[in-house]
């Protein structure tokens, strides 16, 4: 199948809505914030994409799902890069993102310019579950890179919030 | 831009964090604690990734995949400090070690976000940020033990004095220095030792323990120069064991 038209940019995105974090499946890498350019020419199309954390295993997870929906939508062209030039913050996620992760049961993340010099933030994340904040962090370093443990006095349950960088 | 003299620095940096990242991903399942293990498991995952984005520079710079960079070098040719490879003994070992480690390597790449050499500062400007978490954990930790019980705190204090001499040596400089201060790719390590100074003197006070007289104290050098101890060919053999089975593999 070929495309007659060229997709537009906001087209593309909204196909890519379809494109899940592998770790959260309800939170799409648009809401995410890693998509960080759409560009259209012909029948390529090249999106770019900047990992959350260096380290993180599920970027060329992300990448070839991105590339199966562009091959779905009938891009005959589709290319991921993979950069730097735009890095990603915990600030690019959308207000539609924070709202999945709140009811995937974690705490979004508070806004950057809160950490840039203290880190106690951190300590009183609301719960997700109750909205209580007599909570405390347990350690920085959760499940996965982007993820830290808390523990909530109000509910007693633990929780995780994704973490602002 | 001088190309040897930014290859040795991305080497120096690629190889501390790789060598640190394997010997943190050696608490995997024997963390003190759950969330210990998690946390020394999370920092060699960040390490590990950290240091595959300098060899991707240095593979960018016309250097060997890195793959070949990271498994197939002999130790001589590893340019990472001596700290970095000690073997970990008890967890205030290792807690110490990441604590002078992550406390200059914080700093380091703070410096390298202004770096005249855009692709590298583009990755400082991403991993500071991943840093913040990394001296976090060691600055609560040594401020926890540091005043728990008194055992706590001699242990600390010896991993800490014994530890000292190797931590100066992450601030070895190799020939390329000149060059890689002139062309601004990085400050310098003299300036960076400086910064290491205040910052750890200060979180050791705030700990209860008794800062090192680092003047006084003699660096162990080499590392930088490919003079290891005799505790990084083991490690080698150990990371690169499955590697070597069979080098071309599709993974």
């Amino acid at each position: 199948m070929t495309t007659s038209t060229n997709p537009t940019k906001e087209q593309v995105l909204t196909w890519l809505e379809e494109v899940k974090d592998p770790e959260i499946p309800v939170l799409s890498l648009v809401d995410l914030g890693v998509i960080t350019d759409v560009e259209v020419r012909e029948d390529a199309v090249t999106v770019s994409m900047t990992p959350t954390f260096v380290g993180c295993p599920a970027i060329d997870h992300m990448k070839s799902e991105v590339i199966r929906v562009l091959l779905e939508k009938g891009i005959q062209q589709p290319l991921v890069n993979i950069n730097l030039k735009q890095s990603w913050s915990s600030d690019r996620i959308t207000e539609r993102g924070r709202q999945a992760l709140k009811s995937f049961g974690y705490a979004p993340p508070p806004s950057t310019a809160f950490i840039q010099h203290d880190l106690d933030i951190l300590e009183h994340a609301a719960c997700p579950r109750c909205n209580g904040t007599r909570t405390e962090m347990r350690s920085p370093f959760g499940p996965t890179l982007c993820r830290s443990l808390h523990y909530c006095y109000d509910c007693r349950e633990a929780f995780e919030q994704f973490k602002p960088l | 831009m001088n190309e040897q003299a930014l290859k040795d620095l991305l080497f120096r940096m690629a190889d501390d964090l790789l060598i640190l990242g394997h010997r943190n991903s050696e608490w995997t399942g024997l963390g003190p604690l759950l969330e210990e293990d998690i946390a020394f498991s999370s920092m060699a995952q960040d390490k590990i990734g950290q240091s595959l984005a300098l060899y991707k520079l240095l593979h960018d710079l016309g250097e060997a995949a890195p793959d070949p960079l990271a498994f197939t070098r002999p130790a001589t040719a590893f340019k990472n400090c001596q700290l970095v490879e000690l073997p970990n003994e008890e967890y205030d070992f290792s807690l110490v070690r990441h604590f002078l480690f992550d406390t200059a390597d914080a700093l380091r790449w703070e410096a390298l976000a202004q770096s005249a050499y855009e692709p590298l500062a583009q990755l400082a400007r991403k991993v500071r940020g991943e840093l913040r978490y990394h001296t976090l954990h060691a600055n609560t930790w040594m401020k926890q033990l540091g005043s728990a019980t008194p055992e706590s705190k001699q242990r600390l204090q010896q991993s800490l004095d014994r530890l000292a001499p190797f931590a100066l040596g992450m601030f070895e400089t190799t020939p390329a220095e000149k060059a890689i201060v002139e062309n601004k790719i990085f400050q310098g390590e003299q300036i960076l030792f400086e910064q290491w100074c205040v910052q750890v003197n200060q979180v050791l006070t705030t700990a209860g323990l008794t800062p090192p007289d680092w003047a006084a104290c003699k660096p162990i050098h080499g590392g930088r120069q490919g003079i290891h101890s005799v505790h990084l060919s083991p490690l080698l053999t150990e990371m690169t064991a499955v590697f070597s089975i069979d080098p071309n593999a599709e993974w």
